[in-house]
């Protein structure tokens, strides 16, 4: 084994990067033409079908799949966009072995599913190709919408706030827009600068203007913005993340598995990107398991997921836990943090195992780290927002809150999944609320 | 394993699964390779007569239909007879006859309407030690136009004279291959009885256009900005020819007359049921170009393995299903089904709703959970729930027990059988004796 894979600490160029390349490479790669056709030629065209049924944005996945069948993924990626104008990262990130898939008639009489994903990316692919945009603006309404975040939410909504002729400004805290498509998800599944492309083609609709480094309570307040604007939506994602709350959370190489997934996205060379020998992530969910994944792909020699309660209830899903297992990550479950040990800088972390219910079982282990990551959760920055509802803020039907000509949607708002498939759902279905109510 | 030797008309093979008369027969290389990989006999692709031999188009010759996953259904070829010397098909047909004595070889033959023309080429074909030859008054195009292949398989009475001159001028058994493109196939094979045929072999192609490009807007295959109608056949043809071999089979005046059956034989399955209906053997072609002629390993074990199965002969086989062909009007009325959807078996995809609540009678339901169930007093036993299911078996029909009340009309299944020439309804009906 290489010399530099050894090595312990936290260190850039554990591998060479033939090797990074390959294990950064798209996961699914995309569909040619051929293979289009064989996969689009298995769908049944149910009635009422399952697929359409189980996606959040309920594209008619049935009728998209037959306009490739039948030579059009043109017309497909219409149908797709007209419900989900974010259907090609959605196909690249929707967890789909546990939405459309997971419901394919297929799936349960054969156990292979059509690979709705992947016929999804290849017609909205296609027309991006095409560098075209299916859609028109209609004829100005004079209404102005302020769009906070750009991330799946915020775009969903600002796209179709400005296809019915409204004009929208979209605020967002950091440099580039794309929120969590932009930093927040793993390499390989958003390759050649995806996240960036489908926000410039996006905006190809017109009438969306973007303003990048405004943060809500920096730069602007919410106030400010209903005063200036004749609608806000909230799209604004979880800034804050949650805390091992244990000694030795603070040590020199504990970091927030988040900022570790952004800082690999906005990485020009991933070779000069440093990781450690021995890295443990501490959470259960689809950012741990995008840490560990990466981490390893990065060359770690050694990584470990934490899970305090049973496999079975991670919130990865069973398709991201065998990915994580083929990479080589080790998954412990039931087993909490205690401590972090270490003079300085992190050297151990001890752990205590536990029942289902998070019970102590009395029984503890230590494992080697020169790199822990937190990944148990984000939270929401409340100050300056609307009624909440725990820890989100309070939403009613397609997102309205508290105050009057606020919305609010994606993972900023109480209820659904904290997916992006949802957030596209929401932001879409908030800007048709907001449509209807501003032109009364 | 069961026997498979065949003996069609005194011709024997140990097979009944003949090569068509058509490409892959062309020549002296293909017919040893096909030989080798188990066809039982062939049928030498047409000859015609001395002299310069036709010329094929330069561009596509075939076209195509799909099934899912690009399957081939249907076949399209404007080809014409052989381009090919009539010398050296001759002198090839002797070579592998003498190779292959076991095996069948029929010669099929297509020259101009003339005695003399058919007079010349027949002592050709028997020097050469063929087992036969076959009329081909089949083909749809090219040869058609110069009042050959169809055109004289479209007039009986020429079908006649020209089988006449054959058994006059020739000891070979003559098996007429017969055209589709007509109205009622008895005729034609009456006609061929009447001039003295051993067999009838159907169907020859269908007129076709396969498909127009969209571009072009020139039906396909397109040679320079044109196409032309060509000769349709595969696995689409096949219930085309089911019925008209049995047409034939079943009629009084072509009863018994021996049938050599083509028509998208695929499988063996395909092979047993035209067999079934008549056929004494079967001729295949596109099977074997889309797969290549080792498909013929799969008919023989199958049929061997369906015969073993049911415990009878080959022969046996031959026309067993004819007695069960018949005209609507006499189909039992008073036999009530109603389709079954096993649940277990079902994977929930609603194509029998759709297929039912939008086109049908609406006997299907749709409950909780994608639950379907057949509404019994709707159900008109239509089978296309049946038809339309993407998994076999899931559905099927189920007869009513005699003396059941059917919740559709509330009456009670008789016992009696009962047709339409006797139903109250029908203005014609014979007074029940």
């Amino acid at each position: 084994m290489d010399a530099r894979q050894l090595a312990g600490g936290i260190r850039a160029g554990r591998l060479e990067p033939q090797a990074l390349e390959e294990g950064f490479t798209d996961l699914h790669p995309p569909y040619d033409d051929h293979e289009a056709l064989v996969a689009a030629d298995r769908c049944y065209f149910c009635h009422d079908a399952p697929c359409a049924t189980a996606c959040p944005t309920t594209i008619d996945i049935p009728l998209f799949i037959r306009q490739i069948a039948t030579g059009t993924p043109e017309a497909a990626a219409k149908t797709i966009l007209s419900q989900n104008i974010l259907g090609g990262m959605c196909a690249r990130v929707c967890p789909t072995e546990t939405l459309c898939e997971e419901v394919c008639v297929r799936e349960v009489a054969e156990g292979k599913p059509v690979e709705i994903g992947r016929l999804q990316r290849y017609a909205t692919d296609t027309v991006m190709a095409q560098k075209a945009h299916p859609f028109e603006r209609a004829a100005p309404t004079g209404k102005r919408v302020a769009v906070v975040g750009a991330g799946p939410a915020g775009l969903s909504c600002a796209h179709r706030l400005a296809m019915k002729g409204h004009e929208v400004v979209i605020l967002d805290a950091r440099p580039k827009p794309g929120g969590l498509n932009e930093f927040g998800i793993a390499a390989y599944k958003s390759t050649d600068d995806f996240a960036a492309r489908e926000v410039d083609w996006l905006l190809g609709i017109g009438g969306i203007t973007l303003e990048t480094g405004k943060a809500l309570g920096r730069d602007v307040t919410l106030e400010g913005l209903t005063a200036q604007y004749d609608a806000v939506f909230l799209g604004l994602g979880l800034g804050g993340v949650n805390a091992l709350g244990i000694d030795g959370d603070d040590r020199e190489g504990v970091l927030n598995a988040v900022d570790f997934i952004s800082e690999l996205r906005q990485a020009g060379d991933l070779a000069m990107l440093p990781v450690g020998r021995d890295v443990v992530v501490i959470g259960g969910g689809m950012t741990a398991v995008d840490a560990a994944v990466q981490s390893k792909l990065l060359g770690a020699l050694n990584v470990t997921i934490v899970y305090r309660r049973s496999q079975a209830r991670m919130a990865a899903s069973a398709f991201e836990q065998e990915l994580a297992q083929a990479r080589g990550v080790r998954i412990i479950c039931n087993a909490m943090p205690k401590a972090v040990h270490g003079n300085g800088a992190v050297r151990e972390i001890e752990f205590e195992f536990t029942d289902d219910e998070l019970t102590p079982t009395g029984e503890s282990f230590r494992l080697p780290a020169d790199q822990v990551f937190r990944a148990i959760g984000q939270s929401l920055v409340t100050e300056g927002l609307p009624a909440l509802d725990g820890r989100k803020i309070a939403v009613e039907g397609p997102g309205r809150t508290s105050l009057p000509g606020v919305w609010a949607g994606g993972d900023c708002a109480a209820g659904g999944d904290d997916l992006t498939v949802t957030a596209v759902a929401e932001g879409r279905d908030a800007a048709e609320d907001i449509h209807a109510t501003l032109m009364g | 394993m069961a026997d498979l030797t065949s003996d069609f008309v005194g011709i024997k093979s140990p097979n009944p699964f003949w090569l068509a008369s058509a490409p892959p027969t062309d020549k002296e290389y293909n017919v040893r390779r096909a030989y080798e990989a188990g066809w039982g006999g062939v049928v030498w692709k047409t000859l015609g007569e001395e002299g310069p031999p036709v010329v094929n188009v330069n561009g596509p010759r075939y076209g195509a239909i799909w099934g899912a996953d690009r399957r081939l259904l249907g076949l399209n070829n404007i080809e014409l007879i052989t381009d090919r010397p009539l010398e050296v098909n001759l002198r090839e047909i002797k070579a592998v006859k003498r190779d292959y004595p076991d095996r069948a070889l029929v010669v099929s033959l297509m020259v101009p309407c003339e005695e003399a023309a058919w007079k010349a080429i027949l002592p050709l074909v028997e020097e050469t030690g063929a087992d036969g030859v076959e009329l081909n008054f089949g083909c749809p195009h090219g040869m058609s136009e110069r009042g050959m292949g169809s055109a004289v398989g479209q007039v009986p009475e020429y079908i006649e004279m020209v089988t006449r001159w054959v058994k006059q001028n020739s000891r070979m058994p003559c098996i007429v291959k017969l055209t589709p493109n007509i109205t009622d196939i008895r005729k034609p094979a009456e006609a061929a009885k009447r001039g003295g045929a051993d067999a009838v072999s159907l169907i020859n192609t269908i007129n076709s256009i396969t498909s127009v490009n969209l571009d072009l807007f020139a039906p396909e295959p397109t040679i320079d900005g044109k196409g032309a109608h060509g000769g349709y056949c595969g696995p689409a043809v096949k219930p085309i020819a089911l019925n008209m071999v049995a047409e034939i089979a079943r009629s009084p005046e072509t009863h018994g007359m021996p049938i050599s059956g083509i028509g998208g034989v695929t499988t063996w399955r395909d092979a047993a049921e035209f067999m079934a209906l008549g056929a004494g053997n079967v001729q295949v072609c596109t099977a074997a170009m889309t797969y290549g002629f080792k498909v013929v390993q799969e008919m023989i074990s199958g049929l061997s393995q369906y015969l073993d199965e049911k415990g009878v002969g080959l022969s046996d086989l031959v026309g067993r299903a004819v007695p069960n062909v018949s005209d609507w009007q006499n189909l039992n009325l008073n036999a009530i089904s109603k389709a079954k959807i096993d649940q277990d078996l079902c994977i929930s995809c609603g194509r029998c709703y759709a297929a039912c609540e939008d086109t049908s009678h609406q006997a299907i339901a749709m409950s909780e959970g994608r639950v379907f169930t057949v509404k019994d007093d709707e159900c008109v036993a239509c089978n296309l729930c049946v038809n339309v299911c993407p998994v076999e078996g899931c559905i099927s029909m189920e007869r009513m027990e005699v003396g059941a009340t059917d919740p559709r009309t509330g009456k009670v299944v008789p016992a009696e059988f009962g047709d339409w020439t006797t139903h109250p309804n029908n203005p014609m009906a014979r007074a029940a004796e």
